[in-house]
């Protein structure tokens, strides 16, 4: 059945029946896509108490949150990647932090302690496997001008690229306090030198 | 009664006086300054970058640390000065090691890691400023053994 037939069956115009899609579509393609930048925002985040008391209070003492030249990476700069189907798929896995939620799994500043070092584990698995992709939306080893780096960070920004390294093999707990243990831990799964 | 107009006079005088007079010479540490106005700002001093580290005053003075260590964080359950500078680390960050010293507890006992006691390294290691010292000195260090 073409778009003419279904049109006369229902007796509406075919462009009307098609502008009328086409608007529909708009709006509805349109207001999925602001609520999930809605929920891909700093003030969302926080709205959480579990984000507000504990990751985000040790983030504003970080060179992410407060620097010299004033450029900030909000939490969804690295925690959400911005390619869209990597963010629905990230946004879908979300879901297991609303049952956590709702269990109540790290809602005190002590219970977050106890996890502390099972969900950085987590985080650094992921930006492990996938290149430090969050990283690289900003920081690129090409743009990198190792003349204005400091003699030993540049010497090991090189090595870095000869051996393959990713951002997460070294920086560590740079926005966030590190769980006590980290090193052994991180050792032991592989993710550290 | 011409004596007593007198010395009321005066003393009314010198009591609108002892405020002056006390207050002349006395300053608050905020400066002479009126009340609503903000107070003397200093320029921040940065932490000093020293390639190749600061030369030790004496022998057993814990090296000074001749770098930014603003965005170092030693607590209870993290210390990122150890990320370059633990036994483990100090080779492939090429950093100086903690001092043997450091692994070993109060009883002579060695350990594997670091012993608690030396755990807050900012309590003995500082960094530096460039500052003009605000006293003199006339320190000097005893002749060393060659």
């Amino acid at each position: 059945m073409t778009l003419q037939q279904m049109g006369k069956m229902a007796g509406i115009a075919t462009l009307p029946l098609l502008i009328l899609g086409i608007v529909l579509g708009i709006i509805l393609w349109g207001s999925f896509n602001w609520a999930l930048e809605l929920t891909n925002t700093e003030k969302f985040c926080i709205s959480c108490h579990e984000m507000e008391e504990n990751v985000y209070q040790e983030y504003q003492e970080t060179g992410h949150f407060n620097n010299r030249t004033g450029v900030r990476a909000t939490c969804p700069d690295c925690h959400v990647p911005r390619e869209w189907i990597h963010k629905v798929a990230r946004k879908i896995r979300a879901t297991n932090e609303l049952y956590h939620k709702l269990m109540g799994t790290i809602d005190t500043p002590e219970k977050f302690e106890a996890n502390r070092l099972e969900l950085a584990m987590h985080v650094w698995k992921t930006m492990k496997e996938n290149d430090s992709h969050e990283c690289r939306n900003c920081h690129d080893f090409d743009s990198m001008d190792f003349e204005k780096q400091e003699p030993r960070s540049a010497d090991r920004h090189e090595e870095a690229i000869d051996e393959g390294k990713t951002c997460i093999d070294c920086h560590k707990g740079i926005a966030h306090h590190l769980p006590e243990g980290w090193e052994e831990a991180a050792k032991a799964a592989g993710l550290q030198d | 009664m011409k004596n007593t107009i007198i010395t009321a006079t005066a003393t009314v005088f010198m009591l609108l006086l002892v405020p002056d007079t006390l207050s002349a010479g006395v300053e608050s540490l905020r400066g002479a300054l009126p009340l609503d106005a903000p107070a003397k700002i200093f320029s921040a001093k940065r932490q000093q970058k020293v390639e190749g580290g600061f030369e030790r005053s004496w022998k057993q003075q814990p090296p000074p640390i001749p770098h930014e260590i603003d965005k170092d964080r030693i607590s209870l359950r993290e210390n990122t000065c150890l990320k370059c500078h633990s036994k483990e680390n100090h080779e492939k960050e090429k950093a100086p090691e903690v001092g043997k010293s450091h692994y070993i507890d109060r009883t002579g006992k060695k350990l594997t890691r670091i012993s608690q006691r030396r755990w807050f390294c900012n309590q003995c290691h500082v960094p530096q400023v460039e500052a003009s010292p605000l006293v003199g000195s006339t320190f000097q260090p005893l002749p060393q053994k060659k």
